[in-house]
C-alpha cells in the first residue's frame, strides 16, 4: 500500500510462468507512479556475433538454439532471409510443408501458454500443477493439445525442440505422405479441443483494460499470414519486409540486455503477437476459426491485452484447421531441397513466430560465409509496449498492497507470453517507492 | 531420496534457450504423475510458488556466463543433495561458448549500442567447471526419454544410468545407412554421445554432436579420417564447434587441427 506522499520502489525479482528471466521495478514518488521498468537480466548469448564466420548452411541449426519454444520460427525467418539473398524461391510444396511445421509450433506454443502458463491466473492459482488438482481434465486437454503440436513438428522436423530437417532451400528430408496422414485423427481431435479451448477462454472474466495499440503483423492477400506477407498495421502502415529497419528502430536501454523496438519516426511502442495478428488478419481466418472468432463474444478489433488468450485459442483452431488441409493436399516436395550456387548477398525475411513478428537479416560473401546477422525477436518489439501497458495499469492500483500490485503487473505481462530467452536477454519486477 | 515425505526438487535456468526445461513439460503423459510424487519447490517457468532449499535434487539448465550465474551455481550446490545438469549448455557451455575464443567486448559492440550496459563473463562455461555435478543428461535439447529414465530412477531410489555408447551404435540399431561411409558426408556420430536416436543420419545428414562427446571419445582419429576423405580443415573445425564445441575432447581436437 502506498501512502499519499510516499516515495519508494517495489520490486519483483523474478517473473514466473514466462520463458526466460526478467523482473519488474516500479518507482513511486510522492504517491505517484514515476517509472516502471522491465528489467531483463538474462545472460546475453551473442548469437548475431558468433554467427559471423559460419556457413549459411549452418544458420538454421544455430538460430533454432535461440529459443526452445519457437525454434522453427527462427529457422523459418533465417532460411527465408538467406534464400532472398541467394535469389531462390522454393516451390509451393516446400512452402506448404514449412507452413505445416509452423502450424505445429503454433499449436505447441499456444497450448503451453494458454493452459500451463496463463490459465492459472484466471483461477487464482500459482501453477497448472495446482490447477490440475481441481480441474484435471482441463490441464490434461492442454497437455494433449501441446503434444499434438509436438507430434506434428516431430514428423516433419525429427523432434519438436530444435528440429533438424530445415535447411536453406527446403528440407534435408521430407515426410512421406502416409506419415503425415497418420496424424489426421490426432489433428481432428486437436481441432475440436481447440474449439473447446475458445469456449473455455471466452468464459473467463477478463479484466477491463483498453490500450491504444498500433497492431503490427504480417499480412498476406490469400491466407492468415505466417511465413510471408507485407508488414501492416491497423493505423495504415504498409511496408515491405525489406524496409523493416527503416520503420522500426531498436534501442539499447540500461536496464535490459534485450533491445527495445520502437517506431523509428516517432519513437512510439507497437504491439506484435496473436492479438495484433487477429486484429489485422481477421478476415483471412479459415472458416471454423473465423466462426469461433465471431462467436467468442469479443468485438474485433480488440485492444484489451487480456483477450490475447482468446486470440491464441482462435489461432490454435486456425493452425489445426489449416494443418488438416495442408496434410490432405500434401505432395512430397521433389527434390526436397533446391540446389543453389554460392554467391555473395544480403537478404532479410520476417515470419510470424507464435509470439509475433520475427525479423532476420543476413549478409554473406561469395563463399557463403556469414558476415553480419541481425535478429529482431517479437518479445524485443513488445517490451516497450509492455512498459506502456504497465504505466496505464499502475496509477489505478497503487492503493493496493505490494503483493497485489506485483501480482496484477505480472498477470498483465503474462498476456504477452514474453519469451525472454528469445529476446536473448530476460524480465525482473522491482517496485521502488521512497 | 528422503525416507519420509516427497523428494524436494528444483529446476534452475542459466544462459540457455529454455528447451531442456521445456522437455520436462513435454513429458505430457507423465508430468502430472511425476509432480504428484515429488515436491516441486522451484521451477519458475512452470510455477509461481517458490520454496527455499535444501533440495534433494536440483536440475540446472544453461551455462555459466555471468557473475550472477557463478554465485547462483555455488548457492544451488550448497543447498542440494544431488545436482543434475540438463543439456549441452550446462554440460559444455553450449552454443554460446562459441564466443569463448573471441573478444566478448567486441561481441557486445557488435550487438548492443551501449556495450557498457552488458555484463557478461569472458567465457561461457559448463556448470561442472565450478561445482561438483552428480549426473549429467546430454543433448541439445535433452531427450525426453532419457529425462524420464533419470526421473523414474530417482523416484525408485536407483542411481540413474544412461547409455554410454555413440550415435554410431544408434544408427546401426536403426539400420540407418552410414552417411560417412556410404555418402562421404562428414559426421561426428562415431564420437558423439547417444540419445537422439541417430536423428541427423536418419535424415541423410551428418551428426554435429549436439549430445556432446561420448565417454573416451577420440575425435582426433575421426578428424584424420575426415581429412583423408578430402574434407577441408575449415569444415571439420565448423563441425566440431557447434552446440558442444567447448567440451574438452572437441576443444583439444580443434586445437590440434588448428596447429597443423
Amino acid at each position: 500500500m502506498i501512502a499519499a506522499n510516499e516515495t519508494r520502489t517495489i520490486r519483483l525479482e523474478s517473473l514466473t510462468r514466462v520463458e526466460g528471466e526478467g523482473g519488474l521495478r516500479i518507482e513511486v514518488h510522492d504517491g505517484h507512479l514515476r517509472e516502471v521498468k522491465l528489467d531483463v537480466f538474462e545472460a546475453p548469448r551473442f548469437f548475431e556475433a558468433f554467427l559471423r564466420g559460419r556457413s549459411i548452411r549452418e544458420v538454421p541449426d544455430f538460430t533454432a538454439r535461440i529459443c526452445g519454444i519457437c525454434p522453427a520460427a527462427h529457422q523459418m525467418s533465417s532460411v527465408q532471409a538467406i534464400e532472398t539473398a541467394l535469389g531462390i524461391t522454393p516451390g509451393l510444396e516446400i512452402r506448404a510443408l514449412r507452413r505445416l511445421l509452423y502450424c505445429g509450433e503454433w499449436i505447441e506454443s499456444h497450448a503451453l501458454h494458454i493452459y500451463l502458463l496463463q490459465a492459472p491466473d484466471f483461477f487464482g492459482m500459482e501453477s497448472a500443477l495446482t490447477l490440475a488438482r481441481e480441474h484435471a481434465e482441463l490441464v490434461h486437454q492442454g497437455l494433449e493439445l501441446k503434444k499434438v503440436g509436438n507430434e506434428l513438428m516431430t514428423v516433419i522436423g525429427g523432434r519438436s525442440v530444435h528440429p533438424i530437417s530445415v535447411c536453406v532451400g527446403g528440407f534435408w528430408k521430407v515426410p512421406r505422405r502416409d506419415e503425415l496422414l497418420s496424424l489426421l485423427p490426432r489433428l481432428e481431435w486437436a481441432l475440436q479441443a481447440s474449439l473447446d479451448t475458445v469456449r473455455f477462454v471466452s468464459e473467463l472474466a477478463l479484466p477491463d483494460f483498453t490500450a491504444n495499440y498500433e497492431c503490427v503483423a504480417l499480412s498476406h492477400p490469400r491466407e492468415y499470414a505466417i511465413n510471408e506477407g507485407s508488414i501492416v498495421s491497423l493505423q495504415g502502415l504498409g511496408i515491405l519486409v525489406k524496409d523493416f529497419e527503416q520503420v522500426f528502430l531498436e534501442e539499447h536501454v540500461a536496464h535490459s540486455t534485450a533491445l527495445h523496438s520502437v517506431r523509428a519516426d516517432r519513437g512510439t511502442s507497437y504491439l506484435v503477437g496473436p492479438l495484433a495478428r487477429m486484429n489485422v488478419n481477421l478476415t483471412h481466418l479459415p472458416p471454423l476459426a473465423r466462426k469461433a472468432a465471431n462467436e467468442c463474444g469479443i468485438v474485433w478489433p480488440c485492444f484489451n491485452p487480456y483477450a490475447g488468450i482468446i486470440a491464441r485459442a482462435v489461432e490454435m483452431v486456425m493452425a489445426c484447421e489449416e494443418g488438416l488441409q495442408l496434410i490432405e493436399s500434401y505432395r512430397e516436395p521433389d527434390p526436397p531441397c533446391l540446389e543453389y550456387a554460392p554467391r555473395a548477398g544480403e537478404g532479410c525475411a520476417a515470419t510470424e513466430a507464435p509470439r509475433g513478428l520475427l525479423y532476420h537479416r543476413y549478409r554473406f560473401n561469395d563463399q557463403g560465409t556469414v558476415q553480419s546477422a541481425r535478429i529482431v525477436p517479437p518479445t524485443c518489439q513488445n517490451y516497450r509496449q509492455i512498459e506502456d501497458d504497465l504505466r496505464l495499469l499502475l496509477p489505478a492500483i497503487l492503493d493496493r498492497t505490494d503483493a497485489e500490485i506485483v501480482d496484477a503487473c505480472e498477470k498483465l505481462v503474462r498476456n504477452y507470453d514474453p519469451c525472454i530467452s528469445c529476446s536473448t536477454h530476460a524480465v525482473r519486477v522491482h517496485i521502488r517507492r521512497n | 531420496m528422503p525416507a519420509n515425505g516427497k523428494p524436494r526438487i528444483a529446476v534452475f535456468k542459466l544462459a540457455s534457450c529454455d528447451g531442456c526445461q521445456l522437455q520436462m513439460l513435454n513429458l505430457e503423459d507423465e508430468i502430472l504423475a511425476i509432480a504428484g510424487k515429488v515436491e516441486i519447490c522451484f521451477f519458475p517457468e512452470a510455477r509461481s510458488q517458490v520454496l527455499d532449499g535444501p533440495y534433494d535434487v536440483a536440475f540446472i539448465e544453461g551455462s555459466v556466463s555471468t557473475e550472477h550465474a557463478l554465485d547462483l551455481v555455488r548457492e544451488i550446490r550448497r543447498k542440494s543433495q544431488m545436482l543434475i545438469t540438463l543439456g549441452a549448455c550446462a554440460n559444455t557451455g553450449g552454443i554460446q561458448a562459441l564466443r569463448n575464443l573471441l573478444d566478448v567486448e567486441e561481441f557486445a559492440r557488435a550487438i548492443y549500442a551501449n556495450p557498457a550496459y552488458v555484463h557478461a563473463l569472458a567465457q561461457s562455461t559448463p556448470v561442472a567447471a565450478h561445482v561438483t555435478v552428480d549426473f549429467a543428461i546430454n543433448g541439445c535439447p535433452i531427450s525426453r526419454e532419457q529425462l524420464l529414465d533419470v526421473l523414474t530412477s530417482l523416484l525408485i531410489g536407483r542411481q540413474p544410468q544412461l547409455p554410454a555408447h555413440s550415435v554410431c551404435v544408434e544408427c546401426k540399431r536403426k539400420g540407418v545407412v552410414c552417411v560417412l561411409v556410404a555418402g562421404d558426408t562428414p559426421c561426428l556420430g562415431p564420437v558423439t554421445h547417444a540419445g537422439c536416436g541417430a536423428l541427423c543420419p536418419s535424415f541423410g545428414r551428418g551428426c554435429f554432436a549436439c549430445y556432446g562427446p561420448m565417454e573416451s571419445a577420440h575425435p582426433d582419429s575421426l578428424c584424420q579420417n575426415l581429412v583423408a576423405r578430402g574434407v577441408t580443415r575449415a569444415e571439420i573445425l565448423r563441425l566440431l564447434n557447434t552446440c558442444t564445441g567447448w567440451a574438452e575432447e572437441f576443444r583439444s581436437a580443434t586445437e590440434k587441427l588448428e596447429k597443423v
